[in-house]
């Protein structure tokens, strides 16, 4: 019988958030690629919470738009709500949230996936890897057809031998009913990949005509909107907003929860996955923190055009009949109906230790990683893995050099360092508290930091180009003229001083000096800066952010300094530890296990004592050649 | 990595005449000229290389030492970086002193091993050293590991834990919520933080002093005093004292724990530890204490043993001689006012040396004693390697930066920053006292977010 066979590129396996933006950014690369999903009707869909963004993933997609990645600019085509969370904190750590309309959000996706060049979209279940000699040359789909590719990137997500289960039901599909996917884990494992079992879970989505808002608290957006690509306009997104809504578990939720506790399929043993710890069940808290009388819920809208809610806060695995009484004990969901079950949720995914920071297979050559599968959670961490893997196959496929992004350049590159490096025994989150040199890695410079790399990889154009560098000039443009500017002790500058509660001068001093105080900032002193230029809103926010806080950025670059050095010297993966002599078995057995690109990645894993970084630093020295 | 500034002491730290301090890196001198004083207000840089010069270091206008400064530009110096030594007038006080002012100036101290380490990164060394250059930082690493663990005080210890159990709540509360702002406030946090960091701070500050009294590590030759029950340990504990500070009793097996005291011998330190009296025992304590005994022998630079000579060996003594054979010890056949009946044959025999035939009631071979000791110490038998002086420097020096930190946390509240820039210098602090007792920051931080905080969606 003939079978089908084609040729790409690059197959992309899975076109969920991940896939999505590896697909995008191969094909825009010039490759021709194609993207496998189980459902086009699906692409990426959001199964979990109705938003994009929130502390430190906001980061991630403003990084991702710097780079020339989607994500941005398909949230700021589709939100119906927006906030900037942290916004009393320090500029590291504001960080946008937008909750999504998800249908919209699926179907402008998938737009973009269908009218970009050289992007091929393909139904169909991807059920082995072709490998010939240590490197990929596609994939077989479960027709036995056979798509022959110069790289591959696997982009699963949650569907591999999935498991959705709430009580005692058990069902093997992936979220949403979809079908999992559950023979493409044979295939690699048979080729040397190492499979890990995780879990994660969802509340339920319920009818909002059956809820009484008049008992809980109404949460608005944002009056002022901030898009979250750097390319979005931003007065193209002041638009009428979506509330969501905050109420209470109280004594009596956790009396239900404590009373069925047994019948919790996570307490029972019936779930093995290893679950995140920071987006917990609601039995989960109630247990752990037992000494907490409420739990906040909150009430979100999953679009525009539908009345289901999502209960966020109260994801569950418990069985139907508890899910129910549990939610109706709420207040202002007494009589709440069900449109979805809360469930848990089992999948393979691959230890994340098997692949180099560029998220290429150590061990198979040409076969790329990116995602959920990959042992992290969230759709933001998803995208950005699948924009880096993306792009890393294209630029293998091109011959040209790899793309890493290093801790001290972005929250991508502190997520995926530490996939690859740290032992990880839960689904990974980005935390705001992971960032060593998060002062400089503030969702406001993304662009200053990544767009000018995004450029050089091919997804950034000239225009976009152009407008950084000038954006850039006036930056450093206008500090300079800050600090040349003196203002005298004269009356209206004291004046001025006193009207905002600030000491008056007793000599000359520099605008920057004034900027600096506490109670006074680059946008207060304009009313004495005689001579100031028109800029941009985005420009003046850089400028008083770089000025305000140049003491940290300045110890916090030193560090990076420091950081860089070890960073530089590259190991070789195919390297050998147990003939160094001097080095610790634990010491060895990590290296190997591990086989970090660089001394600094080696001096990351756990194990690994500084003692023992000297000793390989020594023999680096010795053997510069077969080392490096 | 390579290129910061590192100062060590580099001579040994006895009573000799002339002590040097070695300070090398891209800033060695920034350092000296930031310590160094002279009549005509001398600036040293790279044209002054392989230059000697005579004044004074200072901390501020405090002067510690009259010295000569030699001076040698990278490359061509040991480490092939700007380095510079400064000859002091000796005396380990004033040796220290001048390392801790360039330790506030500017420097770290070095780690086991770095200088020569720099050297061959940097090409001095020929490479058939490499290999040496790995043993001794493995060797001076677990040493300095050892002794670090080994000798910080039990006390500080606790306290350093306990001040980082509290910061480290701290950060996790700040950090958690920032990462979900919506379920944990920071509403009137920074009042209450102020107070917290305050207290810690003082503590800190507490501990900076007891390093400057040298509480912190217990230095000195590690001096472990053996024997069987009522051979008189104590007794001669208190003799060399001068004072009565052990119980002293006709009641074997008095002394149930170690004691320990810090005794000068001519400028030679002695930590002296006094221990329980071996002997097969029912008491469980007892039991505890000899073990205690023993593994106190192990971990000796000289050993005290103590024989009742009026009396013949017992199987405790026998083991004693056993366990101790081959470590560097003085035997002494104490009260042989009583008269010798023991078996020094048999004493010599087994431990190829001679005992000092001593009482500790009528002084007799007390003066031989200490002939002995200072005779191991000048042939170098026995010595404190000098890792146990960097240990305590190392501490006090990551004491200090904690310090700094925490001030830098209570300026910030001062000026009203936002309660993120809190929790850097926290953090910084935390991971400084870490590096006192030995514990790395890994992954602390998230677990406590998750342990002690409700979080997530």
């Amino acid at each position: 019988m003939a079978v089908l066979k084609e040729n790409y590129d690059i197959v992309v396996v899975g076109a969920g958030h991940a896939g999505c933006e590896a697909a995008l950014a191969a094909a825009r690369l010039g490759l021709e690629t194609i993207v496998f999903t189980i459902s086009i009707d699906s692409i990426a869909m959001m199964p979990c919470n109705p938003n994009i963004g929130g502390s430190s993933k906001g980061h991630l997609v403003r990084e991702l738009d710097a780079l020339g990645g989607e994500m941005g600019k398909n949230i700021d085509k589709t939100f119906i709500q927006s906030k900037m969370l942290n916004k009393s904190k320090g500029p590291a750590v504001h960080s946008l949230r937008a909750q999504a309309d998800k249908q919209r959000y699926t179907y402008e996706m998938r737009k973009t996936l269908e009218n970009t060049a050289h992007l091929t979209v393909r139904q169909a279940e991807v059920s082995e890897i072709m490998v010939d000699n240590g490197k990929i040359v596609g994939v077989k789909t479960i027709s036995g057809a056979q798509y022959f590719a110069k790289a591959v990137v696997l982009t699963t997500g949650v569907y591999l031998r999935s498991r959705c289960i709430y009580g005692d039901v058990s069902n093997y599909t992936g979220p949403n009913g979809l079908k999992s996917a559950d023979l493409l884990t044979d295939s690699l494992i048979k080729n040397g990949i190492e499979i890990m079992r995780f879990k994660t879970g969802t509340p339920a989505r319920v009818d909002k005509r059956s809820i009484d808002f008049t008992k809980m608290e109404e949460q608005f957006g944002d009056e002022r909107i901030v898009p979250f690509s750097f390319t979005t306009d931003p007065d193209s997104v002041q638009r009428k907003q979506v509330s969501c809504w905050l109420t209470y578990t109280n004594e009596k939720t956790h009396q239900i929860i404590r009373d069925n506790i047994d019948r919790s399929p996570l307490f029972s043993g019936a779930i093995e996955g290893t679950g995140p710890r920071y987006c917990p069940s609601i039995e989960d808290k109630v247990v752990k923190f037992a000494d907490k009388d409420r739990h906040q819920v909150f009430i979100e809208p999953e679009g525009e055009y539908t009345n289901e809610m999502y209960l966020g806060g109260m994801s569950s695995s418990l069985p139907e009949d508890v899910q129910y009484e549990m939610y109706r004990s709420v207040a202002g969901l007494e009589n709440v109906v069900i449109t979805r079950n809360a469930y848990a949720i089992e999948y393979d995914c691959f230890n994340p230790r098997q692949l180099k920071p560029t998220l290429e297979f150590k061990k198979i050559d040409g076969l790329f990683s990116g995602g959920q599968s990959n042992g992290s959670s969230g759709y933001e961490e998803a995208a950005v893995q699948g924009l880096i893997a993306g792009i890393n196959a294209a630029l293998k496929v091109l011959g040209r050099q790899q793309l890493i992004l290093d801790r001290s350049s972005a929250y991508i590159g502190v997520l995926i360092d530490d996939l690859v490096t740290k032992e990880n025994k839960e689904p990974y989150r980005m935390m705001t508290s992971r960032a060593e040199y998060r002062l400089l890695l503030r969702q406001d410079n993304a662009d200053l930091r990544l767009t000018e790399i995004g450029y050089n990889v091919g997804l950034i154009d000239q225009e976009r180009y152009d407008k950084l560098i000038l954006k850039k000039e006036q930056i450093k443009g206008e500090i300079q003229r800050l600090e040349n500017t003196t203002v005298g002790a004269n009356p209206e500058i004291q004046n001025f001083l006193e009207l905002h509660n600030s000491t008056p001068l007793k000599s000359g001093s520099t605008l920057i000096e004034l900027i600096k105080r506490p109670e006074l900032s680059y946008e207060l002193i304009e009313a004495i800066d005689r001579n100031r230029p028109k800029l941009s809103a985005d420009v003046c926010e850089q400028v008083n952010i770089e000025i305000k806080y140049e003491g940290y950025i300045k110890r916090q670059l030193q560090q990076v300094e420091q950081f860089k050095k070890l960073e530089k010297k590259k190991l070789s993966v195919d390297f050998d530890y147990s003939q160094v002599k001097g080095l610790r078995k634990e010491a060895i057995q990590k290296l190997d296990m591990y086989k970090p690109m660089s001394i600094g990645q080696a001096s990351r894993i756990s194990g690994v004592s500084p003692a023992d970084i000297s000793v390989l630093l020594i023999y680096l020295e010795q053997n510069k050649n077969k080392l490096q | 990595m390579v290129s910061d500034t590192i100062a060590a002491i580099s001579t040994a730290l006895s009573s000799s005449g002339i002590g040097i301090v070695r300070i090398s890196g891209d800033n060695a001198f920034d350092v000296i000229n930031r310590i160094f004083v002279t009549s005509d207000n001398k600036v040293i840089t790279k044209a002054d290389s392989h230059t000697i010069h005579y004044g004074h270091i200072a901390d501020g206008d405090e002067i510690i030492d009259e010295v000569l400064v030699m001076v040698m530009a990278g490359p061509r110096s040991f480490t092939a970086q700007d380095t510079v030594e400064i000859n002091c007038h000796g005396g380990m006080l004033v040796v220290r002193r001048v390392l801790e002012t360039a330790l506030k100036h500017g420097a770290r101290p070095a780690e086991a091993g770095e200088f020569t380490k720099r050297a061959f990164l940097n090409g001095r060394i020929d490479l058939a050293q490499a290999e040496a250059v790995i043993e001794l930082i493995n060797s001076k690493n677990d040493y300095a590991r050892k002794s670090s663990l080994r000798q910080i005080d039990g006390e500080v210890s606790e306290i350093v834990k306990e001040l980082r159990k509290r910061i480290l709540y701290e950060i996790a509360y700040i950090e958690s919520a920032l990462d979900d702002p919506e379920h944990i406030s920071l509403d009137g946090y920074a009042k209450k933080l102020e107070g917290n960091v305050v207290d810690i701070e003082k503590k800190i500050s507490g501990l900076i002093s007891s390093a400057d009294n040298g509480r912190i590590i217990k230095e000195g030759i590690k001096t472990v005093i053996l024997g069987r029950p009522n051979a008189g340990k104590s007794s001669l504990l208190n003799l060399l004292l001068g004072e009565e500070r052990a119980i002293v009793t006709d009641i074997a097996g008095t002394t149930r724990d170690t004691l320990e005291e810090n005794i000068l011998i001519d400028g030679i330190s002695l930590n002296v530890v006094d221990t329980a009296g071996i002997r097969e025992s029912e008491d469980i304590i007892e039991q505890i204490g000899v073990k205690k005994a023993f593994a106190s022998a192990d971990d000796a630079d000289l050993i005290l043993y103590v024989i009742d000579s009026s009396d013949k060996l017992d199987e405790n003594d026998k083991e004693i001689i056993e366990h101790i054979k081959d470590k560097k010890k003085i035997i002494i056949l104490n009260k042989s006012d009583l008269g010798v009946v023991t078996e020094c044959d048999y004493i010599k025999e087994k431990t190829g040396q001679d005992a000092i035939v001593f009482s500790a009631k009528t002084k007799e071979g007390y003066t031989a004693l200490l002939d002995k000791i200072r005779e191991l110490f000048i042939e170098g038998s026995i010595g404190f390697n000098d890792e146990i002086y960097i240990t305590n420097a190392r501490h006090k020096s990551a004491l200090m930066e904690a310090d700094d930190s925490l001030k830098q946390v209570l300026a910030s509240i001062e000026a009203g920053m936002p309660e993120d820039f809190f929790s850097i210098d926290l953090m910084n602090a935390y991971a400084k006292l870490g590096l006192i007792i030995g514990e790395s920051v890994e992954d602390d931080l998230v677990n406590e977010i998750f342990s002690k905080f409700c979080m997530g969606k």
